[in-house]
Formats: C-alpha cells, sequence, structure tokens
C-alpha cells in the first residue's frame, strides 16, 4: 500500500495510545465535570453562585457541561489541546525520531499533515469527552431535565442536549486555533515544555488583555473571547453573529499560524536527537 | 544509458553562521562499494551525511543519490536507507511495532520484511519488548533492520559500531561486511581507523569540513610509499649514505634504527651503496604504512603540521 497522510494519522493515534500524556489531558477532561457534579452534590445548601447557568445546576444536569466550558476556556481546555499539539513535533525533534520517519518514503507535508490531524483529533477528542461525561454525570445527579436559556425561555431537555453539543462544536472553533498555535511553537521551538507552557500562555495572554481597562474595542476580536461564542446558541432565538465572527476571528489567528507551522516544518534543518 | 552512481557530491557546504560545519565535499560512491567516510570527531562527517538524506539543506553543492535530488522530493530516497547518529525510535513501543510504523511509512510491502529483518540482525526474540528496555547495541541492531525494510541498494550508516562493546562491534562489522557480500553499496562514516580499514575498500577523509583524501585505500598505501626499518654495522655511515642516495625519502634515524621511505629499486641500489661504503646490513625491514599512519598524516597535514609521510595533494595525486 501506499503510504499517505492517512497512514501517518493512524500511526499518529496509535502513539498516543502509548503516551501518558495522552491520558493525562484526557482523564483531566473527564474527571473535571465528575469531580464539579461531586462538589454540587455534596454542598449542602445546593444554592448557585454567580455566572451563566448556575441556578440550573441542581435542577438539569444539561447545564453541567455548560458551565464547565465556560471555566474550562480560561486555561484547562487551551491546556489539554496543548499537550498534544505544542509536542507532537518538538518532541519528535528532540527525541530524534523525526529524521528517522523523515527517511522514509513520506513527503515533509504528508507527516505535517498527519501530526495537524492528530492535533486537532485530540483536542476535539478531549471536548467531546468532557461534554459527554459533564452531561451523563450532570443528568444522574440533577436529571435530564428542561434548562433555562439565556433569554430566559425554557428548553426542552432533548432540545437543549442538542444545544449542548452545538455549544460544543462552537467551542472547538477557537480550540482548534490554539492546536494550530501549538503545532507552530511546537515547529518552531523543538522543545516540547516551551511550546506546551508557550501555547497555554498565549492563551492566558488574550485572557488578560481581555480584561484590562480600555480594550473593549478589541475584545470581540480577542481569541479569547470566542471561546464563549458557543452562547449564542443558548440564546432565542439563536444569536449567530458571535458564531459567525468566531469562526473568521479564529481563522484569522488559526491560518496562518497552522502556515507558518507548515513552512517552518517543510524548510526545517533536522539534526536533532 | 549509463547508470547514475549512488551517491554523488559535489561542492556540499553548510555554514551555520560563521562556522563552516563542510567546506566543499565531493564524494563519488560506486555501485558496490564500502565506502568509509573518515575523520576525527567535528570533522563534519555527521552534517555531511544529513544533506545526503536529505535532513538538512546544504548552504551551496549538490547531493545527488542515484541521480535524484533528496532535497527535491523524498522519492530521491528510494533505494536508500541508513541512519545518522545513533538510529532512533520511539521507547514505549516495541521492536516490531516500531519496524511495522516505518514499513507503514515506506509501503511497497515493506511489512512482509519485517521479520526476515528482525532474524537479519538477530534481534526476532526480543522484537516484542519495548525499545525503552533495549540495549544500544539492539537499537543499532534493530537500525539496521529498519534500513533492511527499503531493500537498500544504498546505506548510510553514521558510526554504526559507536557505544558498542568489542563484541558488538565485531557483530556489525560481520553485518557490514555480509550486506556488502549481497551487493549493497554502503558508506559508512566512523572516527575508527581500523573499522574502516577491515571494512571499506574506498575512502574519503574529512579534516575539517574538507575531503583530504577520496578513492582506493590500496592507493592511498601506495601513494604513500613503502617504508623500510634498516640496521647496519655502522649507523652513522649508513645514515650519510641514505641521504645522499637518490629515490629515498623521510630519512631519520630513531632509536638506533634507520627509518626511510623508498620504492624496490631504490633498495636494490641502497643495498650496494651500503656494502660500498663498509655499512653492512645487518637487517633490513619493510614497514607497511597502516590506514592509521596514513589517516594522521593527512589530517596532521591539514591542519598545517609537517606531514610525516606525504602530503595531501600527493597522496591523491598518487590515488588518481
Amino acid at each position: 500500500m501506499t503510504p499517505s497522510v492517512w497512514t501517518v494519522y493512524r500511526w499518529e493515534l496509535t502513539k498516543l495510545r502509548y503516551q501518558k500524556r495522552t491520558y493525562l489531558g484526557l482523564g483531566a477532561a473527564a474527571l473535571v465535570p465528575i469531580i464539579f457534579v461531586l462538589a454540587i452534590h455534596f454542598r449542602p445548601d445546593r444554592r448557585g453562585g454567580d455566572f451563566a447557568f448556575s441556578d440550573y445546576l441542581t435542577r438539569s444536569g444539561l447545564a453541567v457541561p455548560l458551565v464547565i466550558l465556560l471555566f474550562g476556556a480560561v486555561w484547562m481546555f487551551p491546556l489539554i489541546t496543548a499537550l498534544v499539539a505544542g509536542d507532537i513535533i518538538a518532541s519528535e525533534d528532540h527525541n530524534g525520531t523525526l529524521k528517522t520517519v523523515l527517511t522514509r518514503s513520506l513527503e515533509r507535508w504528508q507527516i505535517f499533515c498527519g501530526k495537524a490531524l492528530t492535533a486537532a483529533t485530540y483536542g476535539i477528542a478531549a471536548i467531546i469527552v468532557s461534554g459527554t461525561i459533564a452531561v451523563l454525570a450532570g443528568s444522574i445527579q440533577s436529571g435530564f431535565n428542561s434548562l433555562q436559556s439565556l433569554s430566559g425561555t425554557i428548553v426542552s431537555a432533548p432540545r437543549a442536549l442538542e444545544l449542548v453539543y452545538a455549544s460544543l462544536l462552537v467551542y472547538l472553533i477557537p480550540i482548534l486555533t490554539i492546536a494550530a498555535i501549538g503545532l507552530l511553537l511546537s515547529s518552531i521551538t523543538r522543545n516540547s515544555a516551551a511550546a506546551v507552557v508557550g501555547t497555554l500562555m498565549i492563551s492566558l495572554l488574550f485572557q488578560l488583555i481581555g480584561v484590562l481597562p480600555g480594550t473593549g474595542s478589541i475584545r470581540p476580536y480577542l481569541l479569547s473571547t470566542q471561546f464563549n461564542a458557543w452562547q449564542g446558541f443558548l440564546r432565542t432565538p439563536t444569536d449567530w453573529a458571535p458564531i459567525i465572527r468566531a469562526a473568521w476571528v479564529c481563522a484569522l489567528y488559526g491560518i496562518p499560524a497552522l502556515f507558518a507551522a507548515y513552512v517552518v516544518f517543510l524548510r526545517r534543518d533536522v539534526a536533532g536527537g | 544509458m549509463t547508470e547514475s552512481a549512488p551517491l554523488e557530491v559535489r561542492g556540499l557546504v553548510k555554514r551555520y553562521g560563521s562556522l563552516t560545519a563542510v567546506a566543499g565535499v565531493d564524494v563519488t560512491v560506486r555501485a558496490g562499494d564500502v565506502y568509509g567516510y573518515l575523520g576525527p570527531n567535528g570533522a563534519g562527517k555527521t552534517t555531511s551525511l544529513r544533506m545526503m538524506l536529505g535532513l538538512i539543506r546544504p548552504t551551496a553543492g549538490t547531493v545527488r543519490l542515484f541521480g535524484r535530488d533528496p532535497q527535491e522530493t523524498v522519492r530521491a530516497l528510494e533505494g536508500v536507507a541508513g541512519f545518522v547518529e545513533a538510529p532512533t525510535f520511539y521507547p514505549y513501543l516495541t521492536g516490531r511495532r516500531n519496524l511495522e510504523l516505518l514499513a507503514s511509512f515506506d509501503g511497497h510491502g515493506a511489512s512482509e520484511r519485517i521479520d526476515h529483518a528482525l532474524d537479519a540482525v538477530e534481534l526476532s526474540h526480543r522484537a516484542g519488548d519495548r525499545v525503552g528496555g533495549y540495549s544500544h547495541g539492539m537499537r543499532q541492531r534493530l537500525g539496521i533492520a529498519a534500513a533492511l525494510l527499503r531493500e537498500p541498494k544504498l546505506l548510510l550508516l553514521d558510526e554504526p559500531t559507536t557505544g558498542l562493546d568489542p563484541g558488538g562491534m565485531r557483530d556489525m562489522r560481520v553485518l557490514i561486511k555480509r550486506l556488502a557480500a549481497q551487493g549493497i553499496t554502503i558508506v559508512l562514516s566512523s572516527h575508527l581507523l581500523a573499522e574502516v580499514e577491515e571494512v571499506c575498500n574506498r575512502v574519503a577523509i574529512v579534516q575539517r569540513g574538507k575531503i583530504v583524501y577520496e578513492g582506493e585505500i590500496a592507493d592511498l598505501k601506495r601513494a604513500a610509499g613503502m617504508s623500510y626499518q634498516l640496521t647496519t654495522t655502522d649507523d652513522e655511515r649508513a645514515l650519510a649514505v641514505c641521504r645522499a642516495q637518490p629515490g629515498l625519502s623521510d630519512v631519520r634515524l630513531e632509536k638506533g634504527r634507520l627509518m626511510f621511505t623508498a620504492d624496490d629499486e631504490a633498495v636494490a641500489e641502497l643495498s650496494q651503496a651500503l656494502v660500498e661504503a663498509g655499512a653492512l646490513i645487518k637487517a633490513l625491514a619493510p614497514q607497511s604504512a597502516t590506514l592509521e599512519d596514513l589517516f594522521f598524516s593527512l589530517t596532521e597535514g591539514a591542519d598545517g603540521a609537517e606531514p610525516p609521510v606525504a602530503e595531501p595533494a600527493e597522496a591523491m595525486e598518487g590515488a588518481r
């Protein structure tokens, strides 16, 4: 069989299966909703906090994944995504396995595409795993009940479930942008730790800029703001404006980062290991 | 149509800022050669091999593998395999799994050759173990197995015996000889002179990024001339005779023994001259120069020191 991007992608996924880091990230994505639900269960007063859907946490399990998205945006999901995206090229360069695979019969672009797809897959998997476990654990704790939208209307449980998964999909847009930035740093730094931490730092920097006074005019165009675009689905009628903005703003950040990572990977000297 | 040489390198240069790692290398490896790429540590051997395999871009010059440029397309590596520095694998995968991965990346039925490759390097019994638990020697052998998956016509090996114990070094040399006997052209980078002398028929000697000799080892030795050790009844008089005798060079008296370099004819004439001068020969023994002698002669010459055997230019002329 002729090797292809699919060959690289399949083996990258296989390699992930054998690495502890994979389970560290996915384990965190799975554990956080469970811990969150346990915290709700053992809270004696069971009163909500001062954030979106907080009042509904004890009334509908479907509020749990949405609250997780709200808080996960700050560092958890970017970190989980960066764990693989920041490492996937840098660690191979550092360990010398990159030169091993580059002397086989695959072009560099095929190897890059396989790695990029894997980094994206991992980010997607983390969000889907976290969201699904949050739905299940939340429903066990608070029931599979209707949910009040951000506009105040009551949404039936099946419809709310659809909206939860639609929100997860929108949330993936900035997550994939983070993955692209991680790939770029992974390609440039050739150092796994620097790339992972650097990616997280960039994400946190956007968050920081977003809360600084006087940044209101640029706030809609910050990467950090796009992590809240999913809330457009939780309004009645659906507010598409933040979702559409998230798509093009993230494209403005993500596509140049991905392209730069691609060019660096194609042109670089591989001498590590 | 003439078939392209397995490896042709012309004017290869690699600079890192102000540092020149490779300074204009020309190498031609012919089909069937076991070619030693010899030089001290830091001479630019590994950098050259990286460029030959397309891992790094030359600052100037060209590399052709069977006439194809590895910088243009990975297809240039068809029929070519090898490793640079120590072969590296995924430590969390087994030896067999690593080979499966690399075979998938090779395609063209490479997966079907895994068992044969493991047998060839005698690793079948440990193929199910994680590479993280392999010794250095086992990793080196797995590196050869990974190369064999590609059914190479040209094998580039960078210091394959480095870090091995004497037994491992012997086994590796035996393996290399066996592969060469199968018709695989081999380029062997090494700083171990005895290793190159044992397994290679041709050699390039590289010093500070430059080739100071390229050609047959036998030609190199021939170009260096035969050296002799002479003991006579009167060494002082014999020394004077030797210095006056045409065809002799590098004449010196060391620890009571006369040393000189000469061809057969000059030695015959010297014998007669010594008898006429009254310095009778007690012993006259030819001293064949080892590759080690020649290597130090050439590399010290390249450093600017006086070469004891032959000037690099002379040696190269002699070889050509």
